[in-house]
């Protein structure tokens, strides 16, 4: 896999099926339905519990409006992301050109994915610190591996978007 | 933990006004009268505190970016309150009214990071 910017783009070229499919299941796996622990990490209280008042109006007003807004990220990269699911052969390498007025939410969306998936497993600190670990041993470790990836690309457009 | 807020955003104390009589004589001067100023119920309200919490998922990078963002940190300022959520497990990054506060931890959440409000005791 190759990745480099090219003037209002990003472009990820080389991208075998692994890392292809990986990036397709960033809408899926920024989704929190059937998982309590991610819906409350991605919808944290805005002051731990005390001010019952605060927490039940943000719970009314604010939430949904995060939630539109979480949802605008995660379709903009579906749609993004459409440019994988050509007509060719289905093990040959592809590319994918992000335009850089997009890199929000890109940012957004890969760092719901790295949330939600992070809680459905309680992976611990040690855990997320280990990059070195296969994916290939179980699903857990493809899950970490996925984490590391997309945290790789978050960097990544962090770094050539210069904010 | 014992994180203290790297700005002084804190409101400061209400003065009170000094008022000067209209209706003095024109070869006198009076003597001033001191109007007492009630505070506000906003004054009264402050401080708050906008605090933001260890996560061990949201990158560091990630993170400098967003308090550059929303509080208009420069890069520096924005790092070393990064680096105190990441040490001490929490950092106050903005005090001041309740409302403002309030839109700054909506902002903070819009990035998906921990943040709460909280008053001070």
């Amino acid at each position: 896999m190759e990745i480099r910017r090219r003037k209002n783009q990003i472009e990820i070229s080389e991208l075998d099926p692994f890392l292809a499919e990986l990036l397709r299941q960033i809408p899926a796996s920024a989704n929190t339905e059937g998982a309590p622990a991610a819906e409350q990490r991605i919808f944290s209280p805005p002051a731990n519990g005390k001010d019952a008042e605060l927490c039940a109006e943000w719970k009314m007003y604010v939430e949904p409006e995060l939630r539109r807004l979480f949802q605008a990220a995660t379709q903009t990269v579906g749609a993004d992301l459409e440019q994988l699911n050509g007509n060719e052969k289905s093990f040959a390498n592809r590319t994918l050109r992000i335009p850089t007025k997009h890199a929000d939410a890109w940012l957004s969306a890969l760092n719901q994915a790295r949330l939600v998936i992070a809680a459905k497993n309680n992976f611990t600190e040690l855990e997320l610190n280990d990059h070195l670990r296969s994916p290939i041993g179980s699903r857990r470790d493809l899950s970490l591996f996925q984490v590391n990836f997309y945290g790789f690309l978050q960097e990544f457009i962090l770094r050539e978007t210069d904010f | 933990m014992s994180a203290q807020p790297l700005a002084a955003d804190v409101a400061i104390p209400l003065i009170p006004r000094i008022a000067y009589p209209k209706s003095a004589a024109p070869s006198t001067i009076g003597a001033p009268t001191i109007e007492k100023e009630t505070r506000t119920k906003e004054a009264l309200d402050l401080p708050w505190y906008v605090v933001v919490h260890n996560d061990p998922v949201n990158l560091m990078s990630y993170v400098t970016m967003v308090f550059q963002r929303v509080f208009g940190y420069p890069r520096e300022k924005a790092e070393r309150h990064m680096l105190e959520v990441h040490h001490k497990g929490r950092s106050i990054l903005w005090s001041g009214m309740r409302e403002p506060a309030e839109l700054y931890v909506q902002q903070l959440h819009g990035y998906l990071l921990l943040a709460t409000i909280e008053k001070v005791s």
